[in-house]
């Protein structure tokens, strides 16, 4: 009798330990979660390295067509792919011997690009402009408007600029233009869900 | 037959290729009400793929699809 007594409170016993335990985990469960940030946005964030008319052209098709769908979208504009975004109509002075060479050797704005494939001394470049006005794809002017109006940021590397001697004054004016480091574009790139490097 | 579903807008994308006509419905459809209904009508083979990925991704919905020559139609509910 008393050892079937004995049985029972053991069992008991190693039931409130068992059910201590669930509790315990429980909470430590509870604490993870209220600690869990919020998982990546519905962001497309595009590292812009290329100055091919090519590459721009599908970085500004992708991030205009995530606009559309929904998402948002953050071009960083860096090196190579930094004089794209200067505008052929401003001047900007004050820069030393290599800022000049860089400012002259490198295209002055997105106008002045080429295809990274086919170029043919200009002539591949010009003949795929004009199929492409003839097949209604839209220009590199009017893929920029279309990214203004529905709101695509575009960040500017700082270092770029400094290394190859660039102006602000010497960019083109868009409405959600700045001027950034590496921190600033990974921030936004950590919480996107899709992050590409052009 | 299926019943005439009322068309509150249409939009013409006829020769736009990829990726205007998913980025100009995305407008267009901001520009009718909820419930409203917008008819696409665009030339862009793309499109057969690329209006539904869009309107999972969007949340509105894809009440018919036509495809006649060349030509296909949708008829889209705002639902967001």
């Amino acid at each position: 009798m008393s050892e079937v007594l004995g049985a029972k409170a053991e069992e008991s016993h190693r039931g409130i330990t068992v059910v201590d335990d669930l509790a315990r985990q429980m909470g430590e469960l509870k604490k993870q979660v209220e600690n869990i940030k919020p998982g990546a946005d519905d962001r497309v964030s595009i590292i812009v390295f290329s100055s091919d008319l090519d590459k721009i052209l599908a970085a500004f098709i992708i991030a205009t067509g995530a606009v559309a769908m929904g998402m948002e979208a953050v071009m960083f504009f860096t090196f190579w792919g930094t004089p794209v975004l200067r505008d052929p109509k401003k001047k900007a002075g004050g820069k030393d011997l290599m800022g000049k060479m860089f400012g002259f050797m490198l295209p002055k704005g997105r106008n002045a690009i080429k295809l990274s494939k086919m170029n043919m001394a200009g002539m591949g470049t010009s003949m795929m402009k004009s199929l492409m006005k003839k097949k209604n794809v839209a220009s590199l002017d009017e893929m920029l408007d279309m990214a203004a109006e529905l709101g695509v940021k575009i960040y500017i590397c700082e270092m770029t600029m400094s290394l190859m001697g660039f102006k602000k004054e010497e960019f083109i004016d868009y409405p959600n233009l700045e001027y950034v480091g590496v921190a600033t574009f990974l921030e936004q790139a950590k919480n996107s869900k899709v992050q590409l490097f052009i | 037959m299926s019943e005439e579903i009322k068309v509150d807008k249409i939009m013409d994308l006829k020769g736009l290729p990829c990726p205007q006509p998913v980025i100009k419905v995305s407008k267009g459809i901001k520009e009718i009400a909820i419930g409203q209904v917008l008819e696409a009508i665009t030339t862009d083979p793309g499109a057969l793929s690329d209006f539904p990925a869009w309107s999972r991704t969007s949340g509105n919905e894809i009440l018919k699809t036509d495809q006649e020559g060349g030509l296909i139609r949708f008829i889209i509910k705002r639902v967001k």
